[in-house]
Order: structure tokens, then sequence, then C-alpha cells
């Protein structure tokens, strides 16, 4: 019965050629609008690391008081800590993993002296960032911990940075170097993107990200410069000196707490800290931090522009109108066919298997408007791409989840538009369609 | 009029007229807010710097190691680069216009103040900057060359004792009187104003710096630091050859150096806003998609409905109606439909409008949008009930005298 209705959808779909290909191309067109934009939204809102982001913890402490506040959110708090906070998070080692970390651009020197320096973005961490973060690597291993308290001169790399600096090679043991200094290198990553980069989100969260890796003290100890955000609440002494002793915030803070009983341990012992702040008279106010998971902390950060939002919304109006286009023209397409209908109702066949068969006409009008859809979502990326900085639409591209929602999407959505015209086509009296004949 | 009939004949196509009001709200609901959207857009990445952005182009200097003899680098770097053939004149930054990165601070009239009373982009600049930006001074005077001291990098917290203030700036601190010698407190300490420009960009180019994009200081110092951006400007049409002659000159100069992708303003500008303007064409390709897809529903629609009454059609041509008269019939009724559209789209556009408002700080839709919009559901019905209405005028009135 299936493959007869089939049939009987397509050769009804053959009869009116420009009506059929209007409502394809209204279902493809509003399709290929929204898949476009939701696409870019899903790649944008994802989560980074699925498989621990609910045990990966952003951490916040009110170090400025409620009278001063900077850019930051409703809730008073500033995204980055201090030096002196940030330390002191350290020091404590509460946390199974813990990492303050920033990022800063140094000039790297090729191998072949002749060439010129190039500048890279090289981040300062402990050697926590690693197996907190889960990276991968291909050669070699993280620092060591005693690397962090002697403040050695050694690097992880990157695949890329690897790759381009020693072809690919084994390179654990060679040395580079960095602002004229040499650093050794312990251990090269595997294939490694995050995207959003969620652990320093001021810098480019879906652009090219960190290429070098090394010890946070050692680049404290260098004075190595931050680049990203940097907030100070009034005066601080001159110097690299005066920053570390100031209450200015330009550091990250991640710590891993792998279960429920450990976040509440890690929030009393921050509120703790914050007492003990009070204590020595630092801090005047109340104990006043936070705990962000991955997903709270990318909300939180507002990660997805607005644009894209807008975007979303007027591509799902747009959708809304092409279905109500689709269902008009249904309308007309099936009321226009009455009379048959008649006939095969007046022939025996029962409400039910009418609306049965209208339906998988409609259907077969939203597969294809979905696959035409799929071919215009390809496309929209394209030109969003070309339109759009990397910020947006770099890592937006259609996977098989993707391709699936689009074409469940075209079906689901005309079946809907196309129920109403179905009913209609079902309760159509065969006695007045004869009779009229 | 004959409003009666329509009505009634209406009633009984409830579904394809209500399809149709749908259809004309939600694309007026969008094309108001759409073009309001990209009305703004364009206008914010047009406005004006101050600058003379087409003959000024961006170095982006960075020192290798750690030199010592930063300050005579810097001087050595800025005689070579001023004594260039085509050069105006140069200078070198801790920002620059267009570049969305740079320091802020809060401004106060008096000292020990809790909130600021303007927050303000910093720029640096020896006695060189205002001419090789090309900004135009309209009071007082520019830094004197024995003015400006050296400043160590970012974490150098050296005050300015006396600075050059944008006029926007000027008027928000000092509104109604002459900001000109004035004092302002910034992190404590006093600077004198002593010359105010007509107009220099903060160099953030996101909306959210809309309060105070036009809020600059610049401040008597020569940037010493292992990072920093020259800024030059050239004669007229010269900019690309002199460019290229700058970053062989600085190379010749020192070689441990790295340089970034230098540009020009105008190329910055593009870079800039390019998210902007790539919003508003693909607002723009949505506008007009809507507007077709719309008209083709609302053609499909009539058609049908001519269709359905091919037969009454005749029998009023047979009692005398002109085809003139099945033409207006046409009109009118899509007319009501559009109207009944239009109505509940500029609502439905309005309250998009006030929800985009709180969820993204979105400015309030001005009034004549949805007028427009209005104006242009309307036409936009009338245009594509007109072929289907001719097809229905040249049914022949003989059709009534016809078995159906």
């Amino acid at each position: 019965m299936f493959g007869y209705y089939c049939r009987l959808g397509l050769r009804s779909l053959k009869r009116n050629m420009v009506l059929t290909a209007l409502m394809i191309a209204a279902i493809a067109v509003g399709i290929g609008a929204c898949m476009t934009t939701l696409t870019v939204f899903r790649a944008m809102s994802g989560d980074p690391i699925p498989q621990k982001s609910s045990r990966l913890f952003s951490v916040q402490i009110d170090n400025w008081g409620p009278d001063k506040h900077a850019g930051g959110g409703a809730d008073h708090l500033e995204f980055q800590l201090s030096y002196i906070d940030a330390m002191g998070l350290m020091r404590a080692r509460a946390a199974k993993h813990q990492s303050a970390m920033y990022a800063t651009r140094l000039p790297l020197r090729p191998a072949d002296a002749r060439q010129k320096p190039t500048k890279v973005f090289v981040r300062a961490a402990f050697t926590d960032f690693f197996p907190m973060f889960d990276v991968p690597f291909k050669f070699g291993a993280p620092w060591s911990a005693s690397d962090d308290e002697a403040r050695a001169a050694v690097v992880v790399l990157t695949k890329d940075t690897n790759d381009r600096l020693f072809g690919g090679a084994n390179s654990v043991g060679k040395t580079i170097r960095l602002d004229n200094e040499p650093y050794t290198i312990t251990g090269v990553l595997d294939d490694w993107r995050l995207l959003p980069r969620f652990y320093d989100i001021t810098l480019r969260p879906f652009g090219d990200g960190d290429a070098i890796f090394l010890p946070f003290n050692r680049a404290i100890d260098k004075h190595m410069g931050n680049v990203g955000s940097t907030q100070c609440n009034g005066d601080a002494d001159p110097g690299w000196e005066g920053r570390l002793k100031s209450d200015c915030v330009w550091l990250q803070f991640w710590a891993e707490l792998p279960g429920e009983i450990d976040v509440q341990k890690y929030r009393a012992f921050l509120d703790n800290y914050a007492a003990e702040q009070q204590k020595i008279g630092r801090f005047h106010w109340p104990p006043h931090t936070q705990l962000r998971d991955v997903m709270q902390w990318l909300q939180y950060m507002k990660i997805v522009p607005s644009e894209v939002r807008i975007l979303i919304l007027v591509s799902f109006g747009f959708l809304l109108v092409c279905l109500m286009n689709a269902m008009g023209l249904m309308l007309a397409k099936i009321m226009g066919r009455a009379a048959d209908i008649g006939v095969r109702r007046a022939l025996g066949a029962s409400r039910k298997a009418i609306f049965g068969q209208c339906l998988i006409e409609t259907s077969m009008i939203g597969l294809a408007g979905g696959l035409f859809g799929l071919l215009l979502t390809a496309a929209g990326l394209w030109a969003a791409r070309s339109l759009l900085t990397k910020e947006f639409v770099a890592l937006a591209h259609l996977d098989w989840a993707d391709t699936g929602i689009t074409v469940l999407l075209a079906v689901s959505a005309t079946v809907l538009a196309g129920l109403y015209p179905t009913w209609r086509a079902a309760h159509v009296q065969p006695a007045w369609q004869l009779k009229t004949r | 009029m004959e409003l009666v009939p329509i009505l009634s004949a209406m009633r009984r196509n409830k579904v394809g007229a209500i399809i149709i009001v749908v259809q004309m709200a939600v694309t007026l609901a969008i094309l108001c807010n759409a073009l309001f959207i990209i009305e703004q857009r364009i206008a914010w990445s047009e406005r004006p710097t101050g600058a003379d952005e087409r003959n000024v182009f961006v170095i982006i200097n960075q020192w290798v190691g750690d030199p010592t003899n930063l300050p005579a680098l810097l001087q050595a770097d800025l005689a070579g680069l001023r004594a260039l053939p085509g050069v105006i004149d140069a200078f070198a930054s801790n920002s620059f216009l267009l570049s969305n990165g740079g320091w802020s601070y809060g401004v106060d009239l008096m000292p020990d103040q809790k909130e600021s009373t303007a927050q303000a982009a910093r720029y640096f600049t020896d006695e060189h900057g205002l001419q090789s930006l090309g900004l135009k001074l309209i009071a007082g005077r520019n830094f004197n060359a024995d003015e400006i001291a050296d400043l160590f990098g970012v974490n150098d917290q050296t005050p300015a004792v006396s600075v050059i203030i944008t006029k926007a700036l000027a008027e928000k601190l000092f509104p109604g009187k002459s900001a000109l010698g004035q004092s302002v407190w910034i992190a404590n300490h006093a600077a004198n104003i002593i010359g105010i420009v007509d107009r220099l960009q903060v160099p953030w180019v996101d909306p959210s710096v809309a309060k105070f994009s036009d809020y600059s200081i610049l401040e008597p110092f020569r940037y010493v630091a292992s990072g920093l951006y020259y800024i030059v400007r050239t004669q007229p049409g010269q900019l690309e050859a002199v460019l290229k002659a700058a970053e062989k000159e600085l190379f010749d100069l020192n070689r441990e150096r790295v340089l970034g992708k230098s540009r020009s303003l105008t190329e910055a500008r593009v870079e800039a806003y390019k998210d902007d303007r790539g919003l508003a064409v693909i607002l723009g390709v949505v506008c007009a998609a809507l507007l077709v897809i719309t008209a083709f529903g609302i053609v499909g629609l009539t058609s049908y409905w001519v269709a359905q009454r091919r037969r009454q059609i005749g029998i009023r041509r047979a009692l005398g109606a002109t085809r003139h008269a099945i033409v207006r019939y046409f009109q009118t009724e899509n007319l009501l439909i559009a109207g009944a559209g239009a109505a509940i789209g500029v609502a439905l556009a309005l309250s998009l409008n006030l929800w985009m408002v709180n969820a993204f700080a979105m400015q309030r839709l001005h009034g004549s949008y949805p007028l427009v919009g209005a104006i242009v559901v309307l036409i936009l019905g009338q245009a594509a009930v007109l072929w289907p209405a001719l097809k229905a005028a040249s049914i022949p009135p003989e059709l009534a005298t016809r078995a159906a």
C-alpha cells in the first residue's frame, strides 16, 4: 500500500510541476536559512570538553569590594583573578588539579638564523594544566612539578608549532629560542582544539590559539606581559613588582573538582580564603566568591554573540513565512483535486486512506525541500564564511547531526504545515463532488 | 463599496486569508527590525574616526630580546620613518584607531570620586601625534617637545600632567563651559587640559562602547615598550609605496624585531566592521527573499481563489459587472487582508523590537519603520494580486451559461 501511495503522490506532484517546484523551493529556502544559522549557533554553543566539562571550574573572588566594579557581570565579580589571589589558591592546592594561567606573545626565533623571527602566542601555566584539560601528547610529556618550582626554561609545543619548526619530527630534548632565551622542549601535543577555548575567552575564543606553553613562574620571573584583558581598580605601584602586588585582575584560574563533595569543599575553602583576607585587612567586605563549570562559564561570559541569536530569530521567522507559503500552495493543490478525491472516496477509499496518501505526498515534498535545503545550507555557510570574520564561522560545518536535523526539520515542518490541507482533503464530500461533475 | 460580498466570500475561505495575514505580519515584523538593524550597523561602521584615514598606516613593531637601549632605538626608528620621502609625520603609540584593542580609564572631576564621570581611551603621543593622524585642533595648543616624557611599558603608571582631549569628552566633563585650562583627575592625579581636538575615536569598535566611543585622551608620552605601534601619515596617494619603504627602513635600522601585519586605517576599518557589514548584507538578502516569497504566496493563493470562483465570476460578468469591477474586487479583498496583516505585523514588529531591546540591549525601533514597512507590505500585496486579478477579469461572461 505504501509503495502505491508513493507512486500516487509522485504522479500527483508531477501533474503540476510549477506548483510542486514552488512548494519545494519555499521549503528549501526556509530550511536553508534556518539551518545555516542553527549550524553556526550549534558550533558556537557546543561543549568544548564534553567528557569533563562539569568537573572543571573557573574561580572568581571579589577582591575589589562592592563599591568598585569594572565591566564584569551584574554579580559584582571580576572574571579574572589578581596575582595575589591566584598564588594564594595555588599554594593551598585544595583541588585535584588547578592552574593559574595567562597568555603572552613572544618573538620566536627560527632555527635558521637568517630568517626573521615571528611572534607567537605563549601560554604560561602550571603543569596541572595538561592533565586537567585532558591534553593529548604526541611526544614526551608535560614538564614536572619541580620544573614549576624551579622556574625551569622548558616548553611544550603544539603539534602545529612542532610541524612548523621541526617538520613534525620528535623534538623532545631540543631547544627553541623565545625572546632570545633557550628553552628545552619536554613534550609535543597531539591534535588538540578546544572550540571555544573556554579557559581564556578574552583572546579570540574561536580563533587560532596558544602555540607554546611554558611554566607560569618562569613567565612571571621574566616579566612576560600579558595579552588579553587587564583591569585595575586604582593606584598600583609602578613596574612589574607593582603589578604583582596590585589588585589588578589579569589571570585565569581553573580547578578540577571530580565530585559534588569536592565542589562543596572547594566553595567552603574559597569562602575561608576570602574571610582570611578580610581578617588580615585586605578585603573590607564579607566573602564573595563563585565557581562555575565550563558550560555555566561560557553562558556567563556570553560566548555566543548576540548577532547569531538575532539571525536565528530572523531565520525562524523566515521559515514560518516559507511554511505558511507552502501550506497555502498545498491547500490550493489539494483542493484543486477535490474531484479526484471525491471519486476515490465514492469508490470506497476511507478517510484514513485519503489522509494517509496526502500525508505521504506532503512528506515527499518535505523530503525534497530538505534535500535542496541541505544544499542551500552548505551555500549559506559558505556565504557566511566569506561575509563574517573567523570568530563567527570558522568552526561551522555541516556534520551528520546537522544533516539529520535538516532533513527531519524539513519533513516534520512540511507535514505539520500540510496537516490542515490534508485534513480538508480527507473531508471532501464524495456525493457533492460527484454531483458537480 | 462591495465590502459585504467580499467579507462573506472570505468567511468561506478563512484559512487561506489567515495564511496570507500571518505571512504578511511576520514579513512586516522581520522587515522592520532587519532594516532597523541594517541602518544602525551601517551608521555605526561609517562613523568618522577623526583621522585622515586614507593616508595613515600602522606598523606593529615588537623588539626581540629585552633591548636595554629601547629609548634610543625608538628615537632612531622615528627619525628614520619621518625622514622617508612621502611621509608627512610619524609617532609611536600604545594603541591605534580601529584596532579594537587599547587602554581605558575612568576620568574624574575631583580626587577620590566614587563613580567616574566618564570612561575614556588613552593614546600616548609626542608632539607629532596630531599631525601624524591629521587631527583637527579646535582649541588650545599641541604638546611642546619639552613636555614629552618616556613611558616604559604597561606597568609604568607615571601620571600625565597635561592632556589633550576630544570635544565630545570636553562637553561630557564640562557641559556648557570651556574645558580648556580645567583640570581632570585620572587615578587620583590632576592633569591640565591644554588642547581640544574635534574628534578622535576610541580604538574599540564593538557597539557596546557606544556610550564613550568619542571620549579619548592624548597623553604626552613617548611609549617606550617592547611592543608598540608606529603610526605614519603619508602624502596623498603614496601610502602603499611608503608602507613598503617604511618596513624596509625599520629592518635596515635593526633586524632584531618582528613586524606584525602592517595596514592602512582604511584596511583596518574594513576588518574592524566586517561582521557589522556581513550582518547587514545577510539581513538584506533575507528581507529581499521574504518579500519575494510572500509575493509568490499571494499570487498562488489568489490564483487558486480565482480558479475556484471561475463560475461565479462568469455569472457576475454576465449580470453586467465590468472587467474593472472584477479587478477591483480582488484588489479590495487583498487590501483588507493586507491591512489586517499590516496591523498585526506592526504590533509584532514592535514587540519583537521590545524583546530585542531587553535581550540584546538594542535601541528602540523608530516609529517610521513600522509605518514604512506597512506601506511596503500593502504595495507588495497590491502588486502581487494584480496578475491573478487580471486573469479573473478575462474570464468570459459566457462561462456562466455553460455547465461546469
